[in-house]
């Protein structure tokens, strides 16, 4: 691609102004966007084409594909509720490469380790591009500049919105549901496969041309709870089994035994509670990391202490969240995905633990979402710099490492945390510039490190909130010198080429950055 | 294994740790040749960011030892420059190299005092320094670099030079630095390679005698001229024997600031089980204390070995202080806190003897003979615990030096 095709944002960040054909937007500001027109809608069908019986059941996957209009250049989505125990995604890809499928794009709402296979059919040419998360040999291949569209990265609530603003038209979405019936009613929170929530496949169900649902658990009409309504679903098929359960949650979740970690998700703690966001009716959202998980128990604790409790916590959940529940610390959580078998069963059983969709925590684009109004998230990222703009989604190498996930999403939370070491092995993590931007720093108010707490300078509510106390708050660029100078200098910049092999979306759709081919 | 010495016709030595577990450290495999210059083959999980400096590095290195010509072989796991300059050293000295290439000194050498808090103690095995760079955040009273059990019998010289290094360039915050050294005599050979770099404290293994307190003594003296940080020492008592000559040990020299027991070989020698109450080791450690306190030195208890108990360790930790204890060791900085809890002085108490304390200053100023608290007469011994606790809560950060007036006599 050519220099001329790229403008410089209101981030700074040169960005393409045409990706994968499509005109774009580059990024304007955080909320700085103002999107026009109706939402997408999928064709109008009508009941005298699906059979009276309700039953949609067609033998196989390719059947299936068949009748949904499998052509060449279609998009085809699926989901990560499965984590890297899902079989549907790349059985759906290998069963249209087996029909002579050519140039499809894989829209996955994340990809795993599981789904590396997909390389080989983007060399064979059956997928043209991943527009999705790609991490471990996905990464590596897209970095290498060896696909053949770009790469586009978005939030879960980016995702939501641009299915329903039109900028993705799924064709054919093809949803793995552990549990459903022959309807299509579909739930995630029984079957041998359970896996929780599937809130990440109900944009799809709802504005996809075709819609498959994929099960290993069929039961009779009707599948109650339901998650995915039949009504959005074409055909059913039955498998063997949609993915490894070992794979899909864990049986426990292990809370990091480092040393310096537990000091920083102690720092995070201290530091809620310090400047008094742990209060009655408060609400906090805590993923599945190390760093995230051991923070709920050092705030749990503190809650007992002062005999506070939560509104709603929001997850993914696991056993340290359903605890919370159990316990009396929180009255609601509300799930985005689950985690462990405590999570799983906690979600099948306790109504006041509830799934959600990006729809309702995280859209930009709808009339409100539940991000906002989260008081304190606790998030990781692999860099951040003097502006307190943050990457989650390269190595300071420029190699694609992880999806956004709802990272963006949660950066509207009252209190943004960035919990992370201030290096790892000999990279710094506080740099001059990110590599990558994933956040805009206006919207990151602390990082906590195991060397201090650096409170962003726009934030003087917060540095005025914990001036009494004893955390150690540092500036962030102190913190920085300290590193480098026991790093033995500051590293070599990131060897990149001007050729860009992916965009990072903005959770209003606009392009925020560029990830460049990296050097050979 | 490596090949030390230039008896071997080859010289070649290898140093550090490879393989994908391998985390902050660095393998290094230096060959001696007589021509060719230096050929370094580098392979870094950081190449792109520190790639060239890992190079220049281990050129510098291998200079200063007058090595020209070798092939060396680098596989580095991210280690800091302090790891990557000892690595390359020790590989170099066991391919026949002399001398010594110091890294650059970058923390200051800060004297500790005789009566520092010495609470907590964290042990870092002298030749992980992936553990080393972030101890100090944890704020232990003491970090001990050990040279000794933690330490492989064939990677004693790798770890010398490791925690040599360590004492040059890691700044572990306010903990007081402390080294221990092998049991004697090959402790004495640790003293030559740690001892120029200003060490606060030695531990002393395995001490059942105050000779051998009073050799590393006198090594130490012969090493370390620099009167104004002083090296203290701390003995180990591990034996039957040596409980029964405590007291000779806490009286060796001038510079021993504190004794210790080590409960594993303790009970060894004693044929039973460690268990988690400690019996077995009641009186063992009552001697010691006794020793330590009669001799006006600090009485330090053992670990506490399993890392995930914590109730355990803090009821450990408040029975070692009923028995006149002043600390304990740590195996992980998780215990670090809870240590320092059980070692502190109670509210009451300090309440009481802040009251005490007020009392005995106002009975000195009225130039009373006598001190008494509301009707009651307070005896000399204690006004004397009173101060000593004081003084002690405020080291600890629990009273505002300012406010209270004691004297502190200790």
């Amino acid at each position: 691609m050519s220099g001329n095709d790229l403008v410089i944002n209101a981030a700074g960040r040169a960005v393409p102004i045409h990706v994968n054909g499509k005109d774009q937007v580059p990024y304007q500001g955080v909320a700085a966007y103002e999107p026009a027109g109706t939402k997408r809608a999928p064709p109008i069908r009508s009941c005298k084409d699906y059979p009276e019986s309700g039953d949609k059941r067609v033998p196989d996957l390719e059947t299936a594909l068949e009748k949904c209009g499998l052509s060449d250049g279609m998009v085809i989505s699926s989901h990560h509720h499965l984590r890297n125990g899902d079989q549907v995604g790349l059985a759906a890809l290998q069963a249209a490469a087996t029909m002579g499928a050519k140039d499809l794009m894989w829209f996955p709402s994340a990809s795993f380790p599981c789904h590396s296979p997909v390389i080989d059919l983007m060399d064979r040419g059956v997928v043209h591009h991943i527009e999705g998360s790609m991490n471990g040999p996905l990464g590596a291949y897209c970095s290498a500049g060896k696909m053949r569209g770009l790469g586009v990265l978005r939030s879960h609530g980016g995702r939501w919105q641009a299915i329903q603003d039109g900028e993705v038209k799924v064709d054919i979405a093809v949803i793995a549901a552990p549990t459903a019936d022959p309807f299509g009613n579909s739930d995630g929170s029984h079957g041998p496969s359970a896996c929780g929530s599937l809130g990440f496949a109900l944009a799809d169900s709802l504005y996809a041309d075709h819609v498959i649902v994929v099960t290993d658990n069929l039961v009779e009409f009707p599948c109650i709870p339901w998650q995915i309504q039949g009504n959005n679903v074409d055909y059913v098929v039955e498998v063997e089994s949609i993915g490894d359960p070992s794979k899909i949650v864990s049986g426990t979740t292990q809370i990091t035994r480092s040393p310096d970690r537990l000091l920083i998700a102690e720092y995070v703690a201290r530091f809620i509670r310090d400047a008094g966001i742990m209060r009655d009716g408060f609400s906090f959202q805590a993923g599945a990391g190390g760093i995230a998980l051991a923070f709920v128990q050092f705030l749990k604790q503190m809650m007992h202490q002062a005999g506070v409790k939560a509104r709603f916590v929001r997850g993914g959940s696991t056993q340290y969240l359903v605890d919370l529940l159990q316990e009396g610390l929180t009255d609601y959580i509300l799930d985005g995905q689950t985690f462990d078998l405590a999570g799983v069963a906690s979600i099948a059983s306790d109504p006041r633990h509830v799934a959600t969709s990006p729809f309702t925590s995280y859209n930009y684009h709808g009339k409100g979402n539940f991000a906002s109004m989260v008081d304190a998230s606790v998030l990781g990222a692999t860099e951040v710099d003097l502006e307190f703009n943050a990457n989650v989604n390269t190595h300071s190498d420029g190699i694609l490492l992880h999806g956004i996930g709802g990272w963006q999403n949660c950066l509207f939370a009252g209190c943004s945390i960035l919990a992370i070491p201030s290096f790892r092995d000999r990279i710094p993590v506080i740099v001059d510039e990110v590599t990558t931007m994933t956040g805009p720093g206006e919207l990151i108010d602390v990082v906590v490190t195991e060397r201090g707490i650096a409170i962003n300078p726009k934030r003087q509510d917060l540095l005025d909130r914990v001036s009494d106390s004893d955390l150690p708050i540092r500036p962030i660029a102190e913190i920085k010198d300290e590193v480098e100078k026991i790093m033995g200098g500051k590293p070599e910049p990131a060897r990149l080429t001007d050729n860009p092999v992916a965009v990072i979306k903005w959770v209003d759709g606009t392009v925020l950055d560029t990830v460049w081919q990296v050097e050979d | 294994m490596p090949k030390k010495g230039s008896k071997n016709p080859v010289r070649r030595g290898e140093a550090g740790r490879r393989g994908d577990d391998v985390r902050s450290d660095i393998y290094v495999a230096v060959e001696i040749r007589g021509s060719g210059g230096l050929q370094i083959d580098l392979t870094s999980k950081v190449a792109a960011f520190y790639g060239g400096s890992i190079e220049e590095t281990a050129t510098r290195v291998l200079g200063e030892l007058k090595v020209k010509h070798a092939a060396v072989e680098i596989d580095d796991r991210g280690a800091l420059p302090f790891v990557v300059t000892a690595r390359v050293e020790a590989a170099a000295r066991r391919a026949g190299c002399d001398g010594k290439a110091l890294p650059e000194r970058t923390v200051a050498v800060q004297p500790t005092d005789r009566d520092r808090l010495r609470r907590s103690r964290l042990y870092l095995p002298g030749n992980e320094p992936k553990f080393f760079i972030n101890a100090g955040l944890h704020q232990p009273d003491g970090v001990i670099l050990d040279l000794e059990d933690s330490v492989h019998p064939d990677e004693k010289d790798a770890a010398r030079t490791v925690v040599r290094n360590a004492l040059r360039c890691v700044d572990f915050h306010r903990a007081e630095r402390m080294v221990r050294i092998n049991q004697l005599p090959l402790g004495l050979d640790d003293l030559d390679e740690i001892v120029p770099e200003s060490p606060n404290l030695i531990l002393i293994p395995k001490v059942e005698n105050a000779d051998q307190v009073r050799e590393v003594g006198a090594r130490i003296d012969k090493l370390h001229k620099t009167k104004d940080t002083p090296v203290w020492l701390m003995p180990i008592v591990e034996s039957a024997l040596g409980v029964e000559n405590a007291f000779e040990v806490a009286q060796a020299t001038e510079s021993v600031v504190a004794i210790t027991i080590g409960l594993e070989d303790y009970t060894a020698d004693l044929g039973v089980p460690k268990t988690v109450e400690g019996n077995e080791s009641l009186y063992a450690r009552s001697r010691l204390a006794n020793a330590a306190h009669a001799a006006g030195v600090q009485a330090i208890d053992s670990v506490f070995g399993d890392v995930g108990d914590e109730e355990g360790l803090r009821s450990w930790g408040s029975r070692s202080r009923s028995l006149g204890f002043e600390g304990m060791g740590c195996i992980h900085p998780r215990q670090i806190q809870p240590i320092h809890e059980s070692f502190a002085p109670t509210e009451a108490e300090i309440e009481k003897a802040l009251k005490i304390v007020a009392a005995f200053d106002d009975a000195e100023a009225k130039g009373l003979g006598v001190v008494s608290l509301g009707t009651r007469m307070v005896d000399p011994p204690v006004v004397l615990r009173a101060q000593r606790l004081v003084e002690q809560a405020k080291r600890a950060g629990l009273v505002d030096p300012e406010a209270a007036g004691s004297r502190g006599d200790k």
